[in-house]
Parts: C-alpha cells; structure tokens; sequence
C-alpha cells in the first residue's frame, strides 16, 4: 500500500504498536537539550536513581539564556543574568554528571540547537528527532519526523530514548510556481500560516510538497518547516533529494565512506508514494506571493507589504491585538515607524539570511534612532560571515554584530525590546511580551528586517534591490 | 501523581482566543531550575502593573478567582512555546481542568502529564461557560463527562492511556522504563 512519508518514519521507529488503549512507544534517534527545558528532567532522573539510556544519541548545547555579549559568553565579566548564569552552570554540571556531550558557552561550535544540528550533520533523514522546544520542527526540512516535547518526556526521552505516542494526522501544503523576485522563504511560510490559522495544523504533520518546495535551498526549507508549529501542526516534513544530500556530504556527524553510500540509498526512498492519501491537503500558488509582515499578536495576523490591516473591530481579541499593537484597522504596515530590528533566531540566522540582509545593508547606514541587532545562529556561522566580511557591512552600517544565540527572539538571556517599542524581527513569534513587556513585534524577512533598519520605517525590500 | 476520577468547581473564564504559552509563563521566569513557587508568576504580564502590583481587573485577581480548579478559554488555548512551566504554573495556582474548543497539542500532551485535565468541548457548550463565568460544574474523568448547573451532560474525548494513569495515578514514565526489553530488541534490529 503506498504510504506518505511521514508513515514510512512512523512505521521504522514502532518500538510497540498503537493500539485502542495505549499509545505507541515511538524510538527517538537523536535527542537535542538545552539549559532551559531540561533541569527538572535531571532532577526527575535523580530522584529515581536512572541513568540516561543512550548518551550517544543525547546531545546539548546552550542557546536561550547565554549572552550575546562577547565579553560576558568568554567569561571577561560576569554574566548580567544571575539567574541565566545559574542556568548555564547547572546544566554544564548536568551533562557532565549524566555523560552527555555539550557544546558549551565558549565551545567554537556552539549555537541555536535547530541550526547547529543541521551544521553538523547530526540531523538526516528517516531519523525521528526530539527537543524540549517547539521549533524542533526546523529539522523536517531534511525529511527528519522532528517536533518539540515538554520536560516531563525530555525525562522520559533520556531514561528510556522512547516516547508515547498516537500517530498524527497527515496534511499535505502543496506549493507551486516560482517565488517573484524579492519574495523569501520567510514570506512564503508567513502566508502559509495565514491561510491556514494558527491552529489549522493542530493534531497534524505537514508535509511540504511542489514545485517551489524543490526548488528552495536546505535553509529556505528550514526556515518553513521552522514555522510549521505557528500554524499549530506537530511536524513539518520535506522529502529528502539532491539538495538535501549535498547539504549534508562532509558534515562533521554526516556518515562517511561506504556508510554514505548506504544511507544515500535508505534516504532516497524517504518520498512520499504515488497514491498515498493525506487527511488533508491545501495549494498555494507561490507565483502569488509577495513580501509579508505580521501587524498583530499571532503569526497568522500578516499582510503583503502593499495591503492594508483588516478591519475586523467587531472581533474583541483582534480589537485587543490592535490596542496592544498601537496600529489602526485599514492602515498600511509599509512606512510604520520603527525603534529596533532583530535579525536572528532558528527561523532566520543562517548565512543566507546574513547574507540577504548584509546584502541591503551595504554602504547604507541604519536610521537614527533605531537599534540593530544582528545575532548568527552559531559560532560557525559567525566565523564564515566574519570570513566573507559580513560583520563590517554591519558594523559599518551602524549595526550591533554579537555571539550566537537565541537572543531578542524571547529575550531571556536580557537582550529586550523595550516597552511600546516596535521590532521588526526575522524570529518566529509576535506574540504579546515575547520581546520585552509590552514589546510590539512585526515578523518579517531578513531583506525586509534589513531594509527597514535603513529606512526607520517598515520598508520594501524590491525597493532597496532593484 | 494523585489519582482523580471527579473535579466539582466554579470556572474562571478567559474568553480571549489563541492565549499562548508566552502569557502563561512568560519567557524571563524560564531560567528557574526547579517547579518550586511558579504560580507567582502565571500570566504576569496580565496580572501585574509595571510595578508589579496586582491588576485589580484581571480575572485572577478577583475574589471570584479563589479556589476555582477549572480554567474556561477560548479557542486554541496553549499555542507556542512547548514550555511546561505552562502547565506547572496553572496546576500550581490551583487549576485541575482546563476546558476550550481547541488545546494546542505539545501544551495538551504536558497538562495531561501533569495532572491538569484538557478538556476539548464543542464551541456551542464553550460559548455557554462564556456567557456563565463561575458556573459550578462536575467533571467526571471515569465517564469522560462535564456537567453544567442546567444538568446537561456534555462528553468529552482524552486519550485513553492517559485518561488511565490520571484515574489510577499511574506513572507514564514507569510503564516506558518497563518497556526496555522491547527497546533494546529495537535498537539491536535498528542497528
């Protein structure tokens, strides 16, 4: 019988079958941690007196509460956080005392667990990943079943490498056409997650499917299947191809040898089959797209840069959301005056996303009055842009470059937006606070990020390319 | 975990849809280690002015609010962040249900492990416990059924296995760790 990939994965990591009464116990490959969702974990596991089943499989880093400072990440001053501080060090303590592997604060290949697992090669295809953070569904784009867990399953993860699971629905996004020029992969996955609602994918794996899907690089593809949680689904699914197992050739956890050739083989039967059936399927015509910006306080509250907010003020939360945003009904997000740019996050902090917004910052200087901050995903990815001298096109436009990190996406590490202030922000969530108390975000491209840094407005990026 | 089989409460209603994992708990209270005390911090930003008094407004903060166990919101309560501090910090407060017409899935999955039942209805029953704020209801787990003051019965559906260990006070993790004979056979065909 054909079967969509996501049942082909499924199927592979059965340990015991789902039946009426229990669910199936689902085998996790590889388990990425960090020092946020984990210390309770550890703490369970000492109670009970337990091991962690495979530290092979384990693997951690710090992200969310690690500064972007230089000084603080190298221990040149203390770290302003005491209570992150505190963080870091108990979870060093904690992969030492349970024999897990950490890329720690000062460790050259350190970064934001969705996109240093990618770099290193750790996530490949057919492997079921898990993480205590939503954004887990970054590593889809490799044709991984990769989704977030809370820190009660990290524990069960890590004594027993197993999950409880009933199997999802299938919904199959199907795109097609060339993205117009100008338009990212960013704004194809913010009109995604507004045709279909922020909870239209609830119970569900999406599976990313078409032309335009194909035709995107390995981070394009990342940064869609990152945002496949705002539309509420599970997973977000890409069929491995030539594009995905070049990416991966060479990398440092990449099989090698005749061990490539034979996991080259396994992956390109990762498709899902002529004839398999998805629960549900929607079509985007990408030919349609254009630049996107969030105007409200969920990421399905978007509009193209040239349309106008809707009018929906006999909605009390959308009325709500526009009081909170400080915007108008029927205004135009394009020429919006802005205080602060955050270009970072796993949705958009690789060296395409740099590369996209050094490339309209060059020769150009960030408005007055408005604070950049420029945060690559990883160590590694800071070194290569240092390389290809993105850094000065940032310094030099008047833009903060820091470490790695998750940074201004949620702020926890204390890098805010402050109160009333608008962000425009390549991170993932637009949510009331998530930048700061009564921080007001508007989630948006790179190009469009870094063109508005320029502008002091909510600017089209087309304008600053052509 | 204690084993629940009936919740008898008035509601406290929050009404506004799509309420995230963000203003539950929000982001600055992650960096704690522990579970100790996190009530303090649920739905902060809601529920305390810029000098950190309480807002007398905010539906928690009303008499009303005091030793209510089951939260009523609207559609799609618990998008987001996968942070069990979520759950943690209701359960802490003193909330044992939370009931909507759409529970975001990573913040269902972490309820249920922590002895907060989500309650999936219909949108009609739901626009009713809106319109009746503090109405008394009965819970039974056993017959997966909520019971309003007008005697309707309303059903509800929970994953069986969970539903399980909630009314035997079974431990989830437990019945993993007794399925190592399996994993290991797995592991050794997965190899």
């Amino acid at each position: 019988m054909p079967s969509t990939l996501f049942e082909k994965i499924w199927a592979a990591h059965q340990v015991v079958a789902e039946t009426a009464d229990t669910p199936a116990v689902l085998y996790v490959d590889l388990h990425l941690t960090h020092e946020v969702t984990t210390p309770q974990a550890f703490t369970m596991l000492r109670e009970r007196g337990l091991k962690v089943r495979r530290p092979d499989r384990t693997f951690a880093t710090m992200d969310h509460s690690t500064p972007t400072d230089t000084d603080q990440l190298f221990g040149r001053v203390p770290i302003k956080l005491v209570s992150a501080a505190k963080q870091i060090e108990q979870f060093d303590q904690n992969c030492k005392e349970f024999g897990i592997e950490l890329l720690g604060l000062t460790h050259e290949d350190r970064g934001i667990v969705h996109i240093i697992g990618p770099e290193l090669g750790l996530t490949q295809p057919g492997k079921t990943i898990v993480c205590g953070d939503s954004h887990t569904s970054t590593h889809g784009a490799f044709g991984a079943l990769a989704f977030g867990i809370g820190t009660t399953e990290v524990g069960q993860v890590l004594a027993t490498q197993c999950l409880l699971q009933r199997k999802a629905h299938s919904l199959a996004v199907n795109v097609e056409g060339a993205l117009p020029a100008g338009v990212t992969a960013k704004d194809l996955v913010l009109a995604i997650i507004r045709k279909l609602g922020v909870s239209g994918g609830t119970g569900s794996v999406i599976e990313y499917r078409g032309s335009t899907i194909r035709a995107l690089s390995m981070d394009e593809r990342m940064t869609v299947c990152n945002m496949s949680i705002e539309a509420g689904a599970r997973a977000g699914l890409v069929a491995p191809d030539e594009t995905t197992f070049a990416y991966l050739k060479g990398r440092p956890h990449a099989p090698a040898g005749a061990a490539w050739d034979q996991a080259l083989a396994r992956w390109r039967t990762l498709v899902t089959d002529d004839g398999a059936v998805f629960d549900r399927e929607i079509h985007i015509d990408a030919t349609q797209l254009k630049p996107m910006i969030t105007y409200g306080t969920h990421p399905g509250m978007s509009v193209a840069i040239d349309e106008a907010i809707p009018n929906l003020t006999h909605d009390v939360v959308f009325q709500k959301a526009m009081d909170y945003m400080g915007l108008t009904p029927g205004q135009h997000m394009l020429g919006q005056k802005i205080d602060a740019v955050f270009v970072g996050s796993c949705t958009n902090a690789r060296l395409s996303d740099l590369r996209a917004a050094a490339h309209i910052m060059r020769g150009r200087q960030v408005a007055a009055g408005v604070t950049c901050l420029i945060v690559p995903g990883s160590q590694r990815i800071k070194r290569e842009a240092e390389r290809e001298g993105l850094d000065q096109i940032f310094i030099a436009a008047g833009a903060q470059w820091r470490e790695s990190g998750c940074s201004m996406c949620l702020g926890m590490n204390g890098d805010l937006v402050a109160r009333g202030a608008y962000c425009v922000s390549t991170s993932n969530r637009n949510f009331e606070g998530r930048q700061g108390i009564g921080s007001r975000t508007l989630l948006a491209s790179p190009a469009m990020a870094a063109a508005s840094a320029i502008a002091g407005c909510v600017a089209d990026p087309r304008a600053m390319t052509a | 975990m204690e084993p629940i089989k009936t919740i008898r409460s008035r509601t406290v209603v929050m009404p506004g849809t799509n309420i995230d994992t963000d203003q539950i708990m929000p982001a600055r209270f992650l960096t704690t280690t522990t579970r100790a005390g996190i009530a303090k911090h649920l739905f902060a930003d809601w529920r305390y002015d810029r000098d950190g008094k309480p807002i007398a407004d905010f539906i928690l903060n009303q008499p009303a609010a005091v030793g209510c166990q089951i939260l009523v919101a609207g559609r799609n309560i618990g998008c987001g962040s996968s942070r069990e501090h979520a759950p943690w910090g209701l359960y802490d407060f003193g909330f044992r249900a939370v009931i909507s017409s759409e529970i975001a899935d990573i913040f269902k999955n972490n309820s249920l492990k922590n002895g907060l039942l989500p309650i999936v209805v219909d949108e009609a029953t739901l626009q009713w416990l809106i319109a009746n704020p503090g109405a008394e209801l009965t819970i039974d787990l056993e017959r997966c059924t909520v019971t309003l003051p007008t005697g309707t019965v309303v059903s509800f559906s929970i994953e069986s296995f969970a539903r399980y260990c909630l009314l035997n006070g079974v431990d989830e993790t437990g019945y993993l760790l007794a399925q190592s004979d399996a994993i290991a056979q797995h592991e050794a065909r997965a190899q």
